[in-house]
C-alpha cells in the first residue's frame, strides 16, 4: 500500500488514571489499507481503535483523519464520526429499532437523506451481508453473528471513508465467527480502509496488508502478515505468538 | 348518608370550581415540569461540564427546599422585584420549578439504565448529542422511567393543594369555605379524598397502558 495516509496518529498518549494505556503511539494508515492490530489483552489496542473517532479522547499527541485534526466535542466531531464507521465487540444495535431502522437511522438523521432512498440502500446492504429477510425483526431476535453483520451494514450505510473494528468477533459463538469474517474479508478485497483489532490470526494472515503488534500501551512492531507471523522481531511478539499458535 | 350526599350536591359549584382549578393547575404544571425536567436531565448527562454543574446544582437546591417555601418565595419575594404574578401563575411556576427537579432525577436514572454501548454506537454514526438522546437513549430509557415518573406526577397532583395556602381556589381550599357554611368537616374531607382518587385513577391507567406498550416495543 503506497496510497496517501488517511489516518495518522502522532505521539499519542493516553492515561486511565495512573495507567499509561497509550505510550507515544505513531501509526499511519493509508487509503485502502487493511491494518490488523493484535496483542495481549490490556495492551491498549481497543483504546487505540476508539481514539481514532474520539470515543476515547487522548491526553496528548495528535490524530489526523483525511487531512484534518480530530475536532473537540461538537458538530464538527459528529461530522467526522459520520465518515468513520465503527463496529463494536458487543454489536450495539439499537435495541428499540428494527434491523432496517438501525441501518437507516444514520443516513436519514445525520445525512438528511430521503427515507425512501435510505431504505433502498439499507436493503441492498442487508442483502450484501445476507440479512435482508430479517429486516423487520428486532436485534434481540437475531443471533450474534447476524447482529454483527447488521452492525457492519449500519456502518456501511454512511458510506464511510474508513471502518474501525473493535474485536468484532470476540463476543460470538465459534460457529458464527466465520460469517462475520467473510463479510470483513470481502470489504477488504473491495478496497475499504480498515483498522481491525482482533484475535483472529487467520484473518490477519489472509486479509491484512499490515499487522501491528501492541503490548503495554506501546506499538512494539509492525510488518506484513507473512513477515510478522514467520519472523517476529521482538521478544514480546515471539512470546505472544508462541502462546496463541501452539494450540 | 343523605347529609353526606348533600355536602356535595348543595355545593356542587364550589367543588366543581375547586377541582376544576386543581386539574387545570395539574395539567399546566405537568407539561411545564416535564419539559423543564427533561431539559435539566439532558443537562445532567451532557458532555459539557457547565451544564452538568447547573443541572446538579438546580436539583440539590430545589429538591431540598420544602414546597411551601418555594411557593412563599414566588408569592411574597418575587413581587418585590416588580414582577407582578397572579396567584394562579405563581402556583403554576412554583409547582413546575419544584417538580422539574424530581423529573430531572427520573430522567437521569432512566438514561443510566440504557447500556452505554447504545449511546456510543449512536455517537459513532455521527449523531449529535441531542439526536443521541432523542433517537436512541430516551426512547429506551422511557420504559424504566414510566413508574417513577407517574409517582412524581401523582405526588404533584396532590401537591397542588399547597396552592390553597396562597389564595388559589383549588380542591385544597374547599374545606375552609365549607367551614364557613357550617358543613361537617369530616364529610367534606371525605369528598375531597374521593375527588383525588377519581383524578389519580386515569394516571394509574395511563401508567399501565404505557408500561404494556413499551414492553412490546422491543
Amino acid at each position: 500500500m503506497t496510497g496517501e495516509a488517511l489516518i495518522v496518529l502522532e505521539n499519542v498518549n493516553k492515561w486511565f488514571g495512573p495507567l499509561h494505556v497509550l505510550q507515544d503511539v505513531d501509526l499511519s494508515v493509508a487509503r485502502g489499507e487493511v491494518v490488523v492490530v493484535i496483542g495481549p489483552s490490556g495492551s491498549g489496542k481497543s483504546t487505540l481503535c476508539r481514539a481514532i473517532n474520539r470515543l476515547e479522547p487522548i491526553d496528548s499527541g495528535s490524530i489526523t483523519f483525511d487531512g484534518r485534526k480530530l475536532p473537540a466535542e461538537g458538530r464538527a466531531l459528529a461530522r467526522l464520526r459520520s465518515e468513520v464507521g465503527m463496529v463494536f465487540q458487543s454489536f450495539n444495535l439499537f435495541a428499540h429499532k428494527t434491523i432496517l431502522q438501525n441501518v437507516m437511522l444514520g443516513p436519514v438523521k445525520v445525512r438528511g437523506e430521503k427515507p425512501a432512498a435510505a431504505r433502498e440502500r439499507a436493503m441492498s446492504l442487508l442483502e450484501r451481508v445476507g440479512i435482508a429477510s430479517q429486516a423487520d425483526k428486532f436485534p434481540a431476535q437475531l443471533s450474534g453473528g447476524q447482529q454483527q453483520r447488521v452492525a457492519i451494514a449500519r456502518a456501511l450505510a454512511m458510506q464511510p471513508k474508513a471502518l474501525l473494528f473493535d474485536e468484532p468477533t470476540s463476543a460470538l459463538d465459534p460457529e458464527m465467527v466465520g460469517e462475520v469474517l467473510d463479510v470483513m474479508t470481502s470489504l477488504a478485497k473491495d478496497g475499504m480502509t480498515m483498522v481491525v483489532v482482533t484475535h483472529e490470526m487467520g484473518f490477519a494472515r489472509h486479509a491484512a496488508h499490515r499487522v501491528v503488534f501492541m503490548a503495554d500501551g506501546q506499538l512494539v512492531e509492525q510488518a506484513s502478515p507473512a513477515e510478522f507471523f514467520a519472523n517476529p522481531k521482538s521478544d514480546r511478539a515471539k512470546d505472544f505468538l508462541s502462546k496463541i499458535l501452539t494450540h | 348518608m343523605t347529609e353526606f350526599l348533600h355536602v356535595l350536591t348543595d355545593h356542587w359549584s364550589l367543588f366543581g370550581k375547586g377541582f376544576g382549578n386543581t386539574v387545570k393547575l395539574f395539567l399546566i404544571a405537568a407539561v411545564g415540569s416535564l419539559l423543564l425536567g427533561v431539559l435539566l436531565g439532558a443537562f445532567r448527562v451532557s458532555p459539557i461540564p457547565a451544564l452538568r454543574w447547573f443541572g446538579a446544582t438546580y436539583v440539590n437546591i430545589v429538591r431540598n427546599t420544602p414546597l411551601t417555601l418555594v411557593f412563599a418565595f414566588l408569592v411574597f419575594a418575587v413581587p418585590k422585584l416588580d414582577v407582578d404574578f397572579e396567584y394562579f401563575t405563581a402556583a403554576f411556576v412554583a409547582l413546575t420549578v419544584y417538580t422539574a427537579a424530581f423529573i430531572c432525577e427520573v430522567v437521569r436514572a432512566g438514561v443510566n439504565t440504557v447500556p452505554p454501548g447504545q449511546a456510543e454506537a449512536a455517537r459513532a454514526l455521527g449523531l449529535t448529542f441531542a439526536q443521541v438522546l432523542t433517537q436512541v437513549v430516551l426512547p429506551q430509557a422511557l420504559r424504566s422511567m414510566v413508574p417513577p415518573l407517574m409517582s412524581v406526577l401523582i405526588a404533584m397532583l396532590k401537591n397542588t393543594t399547597v396552592a390553597a395556602g396562597f389564595s388559589v381556589l383549588e380542591a385544597g381550599a374547599i374545606p375552609a369555605y365549607m367551614a364557613e357554611f357550617g358543613e361537617p368537616q369530616f364529610y367534606v374531607l371525605l369528598w375531597i379524598a374521593i375527588g383525588f382518587l377519581v383524578l389519580i385513577t386515569p394516571l394509574v391507567l395511563l401508567q399501565r397502558f404505557l408500561e404494556r406498550k413499551l414492553a412490546v416495543a422491543r
